[in-house]
């Protein structure tokens, strides 16, 4: 037997495919739209996410059983809200380049509805080591999604990846460039995230009519 | 039935037993880790106005700044004065460079004097007068520093946000955009102030015009650029008079 039952593995390939929290729970769209215009931010994001979820998720399953139904989404709140601050503090003392370029995504983790989708689906019902490979299974299933967004709007709308010019230089007019090729600056607009996300939803249930809801 | 958990008394004492857990934590988190950030902000500042006079470890595409190691060392050995401007008054003061300038702006706001810090640098024989700005970009604010020569000649530009739009906005800390500042007049052509504006359709990409008072702006960040414009026209102006004493 591997590392992980048959059962343990499914937690984190099927939030990777056909239970994905973006493109099939439809959650955490609003930082899929806001920051993937570079995917260098989008790893940043994906991995920030990986963190604070994977933690979120065992410490509300270490305490399923003693919060209150009444207040557990105050509770949900202070456990993510608390892990962010945190989290936030210590890359501030001790990895303060790297607090830098997250600053932006640290505010929007706390309002991303993945978190609290999880710790309210899954972490309030099961122990910490599925919670643990819960989470780390949807923010990874998240962080695709997210990359593969941040892949194509940095490539047509700057035309570099993670910085790189890959299609040459659009002031020098070399690379694709000498050829006429323009970048797309649409692909740098929000709406044009929501378009290449539905591109990417249209795709992934034309291959897998099951994930197709009837009316 | 219904379960223990349930119950108001438990709901209470559990929220109230949760806050005071969580408030500590936190409190201790804050104060265990204050002294270190507050020097690497400190560190921050230094860098930043070495990285405007062009002491910066940049290679051919990405902005880089001198490390933290060197970071004080530098700062003392590049920087040879640092001077606070208030009104008519001009004081040395070594720590200029923790005025806040965004204190400082509200106390404009409220009818008193600002205080301007000003630091003069040196390298390769060259004097460098280093200003801060800030403003406010599309979400949140926006601040740098700016070096200019005793006629108001930009010599480097560093920018930096809090929350501006990745690829967008937060294009502003890029090289290609701070380094386009560079040689830019803060001066017209009748030695009064205009300030440089961060100009859409500017019909000169590679910003060679340096007399134009313009560089091109970032496409998708028309806010972010204006906020730009705005805070070195309001910050910088206020340097003007010292730079007028520079000449006599």
């Amino acid at each position: 037997m591997g590392l992980l039952s048959k059962k343990d593995a499914a937690l984190i390939t099927d939030p990777l495919a056909d239970n994905n929290p973006i493109t099939i729970q439809v959650l955490g769209i609003c930082s899929a739209l806001a920051i993937t215009a570079e995917l260098k931010a989008s790893i940043v994001m994906a991995l920030s996410v990986m963190a604070v979820l994977a933690i979120g998720n065992v410490v509300i399953s270490l305490m399923r059983n003693i919060i209150p139904s009444k207040i557990r989404i105050i509770v949900q709140l202070v456990v993510v809200a608390a892990l962010v601050i945190i989290v936030d503090l210590v890359l501030k003392a001790f990895a303060y380049e790297l607090s830098k370029t997250l600053s932006v995504f640290v505010g929007l983790i706390i309002t991303n509805c993945i978190i609290m989708g999880r710790f309210e689906a899954f972490a309030l019902a099961n122990g910490p080591w599925k919670s643990f490979l819960d989470g780390i299974g949807n923010a990874a299933g998240y962080g695709l999604i997210l990359i593969i967004v941040g892949f194509f709007r940095e490539l047509l709308g700057s035309g570099t990846l993670l910085g790189l010019k890959v299609l040459g230089d659009p002031i020098e007019k070399t690379g694709l460039y000498a050829i006429g090729y323009e970048n797309n600056g649409f692909m740098l607009l929000s709406p044009m995230a929501l378009i290449v996300l539905g591109i990417i939803i249209w795709i992934q249930r034309s291959r897998n009519k099951s994930l197709i809801e009837e009316n | 039935m219904s379960k223990r958990t349930d119950s108001n008394v438990y709901t209470i004492v559990f929220a109230i037993v949760m806050v005071l857990i969580v408030g500590s934590l936190l409190a201790t988190v804050f104060s265990l880790t204050k002294p270190t950030i507050t020097t690497n902000q400190k560190i921050e500042k230094q860098q930043n106005i070495l990285y405007a006079m062009g002491v910066n470890d940049n290679d051919e595409t990405s902005a880089n700044f001198v490390s933290t190691k060197v970071a004080q060392t530098e700062f003392s050995k590049y920087i040879k004065k640092q001077l606070v401007i208030e009104g008519d008054k001009i004081t040395e003061n070594d720590k200029a460079y923790l005025i806040d300038v965004k204190k400082e702006q509200s106390k404009a706001k409220e009818g008193q004097t600002r205080r301007l810090p000003l630091f003069i640098g040196e390298k390769d024989g060259k004097t460098f007068y280093v200003a801060p700005i800030r403003g406010k970009g599309l979400w949140d604010a926006i601040w740098g520093y700016v070096s200019m020569d005793e006629n108001m000649v930009v010599q480097g530009a560093y920018f930096d946000h809090k929350g501006e739009t990745p690829g967008l906005g937060a294009n502003i800390k890029q090289r290609f955009f701070m380094d386009d500042f560079i040689g830019e007049h803060l001066l017209d052509a009748n030695e009064s102030f205009a300030g440089i504006t961060v100009a859409k359709g500017n019909n000169d990409p590679k910003n060679e015009d340096k007399t134009d008072n313009e560089v091109d702006a970032i496409a998708g960040a028309t806010i972010t650029g204006n906020g730009v414009s705005a805070m070195i026209k309001t910050d910088l102006k206020l340097y003007v008079p010292y730079f007028k004493t520079l000449k006599k």
